[in-house]
């Protein structure tokens, strides 16, 4: 089951083919050794904008973003069918290396996973693997990093400080600056929030509000208040029954989605008939 | 039986587990501190300067054992320098690459199997394949190499275990931002488990320092003329030299031989505390 694109996505995506960080999928499908997980996903990322993916438990949501970044091949015996493309390069062909796309597309991850270094080294450690080696070029891209993540001010006088003495909140800022560092043009959220505090779930959304003018973001959110919130479009995935793949029901603007969506479906979820 | 009566059962129960587990703990720890005073008390009357500096004389009934200390010293260095890197590496590989099938299984088994060969049967191997079929003859390195398979399985597991113990979660991020496996292990998940790893090799190393069988056949002389003069030159060795005087030489002077005992006790354990110690204080820093 394949899903057209919502026309004003269609409009975008004209006028933003000189911008970077768009994604295009066509009739994807994931499958763990002869289980099929997901199938016949199509669907547009506008590039500079945040996209939602909903949908209860075990639809595939997160399983569906990690294949962006190719973080599926990791785990082995993985089967990827259809295309996907990140600004018309296929990013599952030979002339894609996974290590360089991961470079381009970032990844925050449900629990804070900061490695035990320095705030500094944590930030630095991207672009070190860029090759970036002279301090003052370290430096700067550390400072923009951790402003761009809403963390500079609170850290600023102590980058040596140990990153496991940061709250959670702090912490998982620290993985957004981590992730900017190599100047991405996607970042994926896996629920970012959902393993903090409220007051850290807010500043964490407010980041994202203030990053999407120069980072597309596609974010996994059981929250569905969240995606309301934060998005600009949303995408409701769903796994009918563990006998079939999960499918994308529905996409489109995220106002359209929560006020008049067109699948009986989606309008059942979003209004909480089950979850 | 009523509620009251059931909860003072399990209450007592309870009092009663606490009690026998505690007291059999402690006659561990008493076990283990009478052992090291019998030793402590037996051989400390022959420490000082003289018999930790002297060469020994008259087959070791007088004198002191500096040769004997050195020749353990070289010979452990030795068997360092060669199992830490082959294990470290292996247990990367078991840890971080290898595909979960048959014959990862079997290698992990040979490994089980290496650690449970009795050393004597290291010392007829190290014989059989380094002082003879490989020419080293009666060496440092031969003995090195014959303390090494015994070890490696030793390091090889603490390696893994150490590696094992740090949250895929770390990898997942560094693979994220664009790394590869290779520099993940080196950059984040092998500093990390440093501290666990060099714990369970020192351990390790420690133990074979004091190992007798390996080094019987393969080097080990109870007397020699100079301090060993490089990896082929035979050497002195603490087990060996409590071995050969008690079994070899008589009237063995008591006190001389429980010091030596003492000083080969009082290394090890030194080291195993500092290994613990400076594991600990690595662990603070890290805050699993």
């Amino acid at each position: 089951m394949s899903v057209d694109m919502a026309p004003s996505a269609a409009r975008a995506a004209e006028g933003a083919r000189d911008i970077r960080g768009s994604f295009s999928l066509t009739g994807v499908s994931v499958a763990y050794g002869r289980e099929t997980v997901i199938e016949g996903v199509s669907m547009y990322v506008p590039p500079r904008s945040v996209t939602a993916l909903i949908g209860p438990s075990g639809c595939g949501k997160s399983t569906l973003l990690r294949c962006l970044n190719r973080m599926n091949d990791e785990l082995g015996n993985v089967h990827i069918g259809g295309a996907i493309t990140l600004d018309g390069s296929d990013i599952m062909g030979k002339a894609m290396d996974p290590v360089e796309l991961r470079m381009r597309v970032g990844q925050v991850f449900q629990r804070p996973n900061p490695f035990p270094m320095t705030i500094y080294d944590n930030v630095a450690y991207g672009p070190r693997t860029q090759g970036i080696r002279k301090r003052g070029e370290l430096d700067e891209l550390v400072e923009e990093s951790l402003r761009g993540a809403a963390l500079w001010v609170e850290v600023k006088n102590n980058l040596k400080k140990h990153a496991f003495e940061l709250s959670g909140g702090q912490q998982q800022r620290l993985c957004i600056a981590r992730a900017l560092a190599t100047k991405p043009e996607v970042i994926l959220m896996d629920e970012p929030a959902s393993a903090l505090d409220p007051i850290s779930t807010q500043q964490i959304e407010d980041t994202i509000a203030e990053l999407k003018s120069s980072v597309t973001i596609v974010i996994v959110t059981h929250n569905m208040q969240q995606a309301a919130r934060i998005s600009d479009q949303t995408a409701f995935m769903l796994r009918e029954s563990l006998d079939e793949p999960a499918h994308l029901i529905e996409m489109d603007e995220t106002k359209k989605m929560f006020t008049n969506p067109d699948d009986s479906r989606t309008e059942s979820y979003i209004t909480g008939r089950f979850g | 039986m009523s509620r009251t009566a059931h909860t003072r059962r399990a209450r007592t129960a309870e009092a009663v587990a606490k009690v026998v587990t505690g007291l059999v703990a402690l006659s561990v720890v008493a076990v283990a501190v009478f052992v090291l005073g019998y030793i402590v008390y037996n051989g400390v009357g022959a420490i000082d300067w003289t018999f930790l500096s002297d060469v020994p004389r008259d087959r070791g009934r007088e004198g002191g054992i500096l040769p004997v200390i050195v020749g353990t010293f070289y010979v452990t260095l030795a068997t360092a320098a060669l199992t830490l890197p082959i294990g470290v590496l292996a247990g990367v590989y078991l840890s971080e690459y290898a595909p979960r099938n048959m014959s990862t299984r079997a290698i992990r088994l040979a490994i089980t199997n290496m650690a449970g060969v009795p050393s004597i049967v290291y010392g007829l191997f190290g014989l059989a394949a380094f002082v003879l079929l490989a020419g080293f003859g009666r060496s440092i390195i031969a003995a090195a190499l014959t303390l090494t398979c015994m070890t490696l399985p030793v390091v090889i597991t603490a390696t893994e275990e150490a590696l094992r113990q740090i949250p895929q979660d770390l990898r997942q991020a560094s693979l994220a931002l664009g790394a590869t496996r290779l520099r993940t292990i080196y950059k984040v998940v092998l500093p990390a488990a440093a501290p666990g790893i060099i714990t369970g090799s020192i351990l390790g190393l420690a133990r074979a320092a004091g190992e007798t069988a390996p080094i019987l056949f393969t080097g080990a002389v109870f007397q020699m003329r100079r301090l060993p003069d490089g990896p082929s030159s035979q050497f002195m060795a603490l087990p060996y030299h409590i071995y050969a005087q008690v079994t070899s030489v008589p009237g063995w002077n008591r006190e001389l031989v429980w010091g030596t005992a003492l000083v080969l006790v009082a290394g090890v354990s030194a080291v195993s505390v500092l290994a613990a110690a400076w594991r600990s204080v690595q662990r603070r820093k890290v805050k699993w």
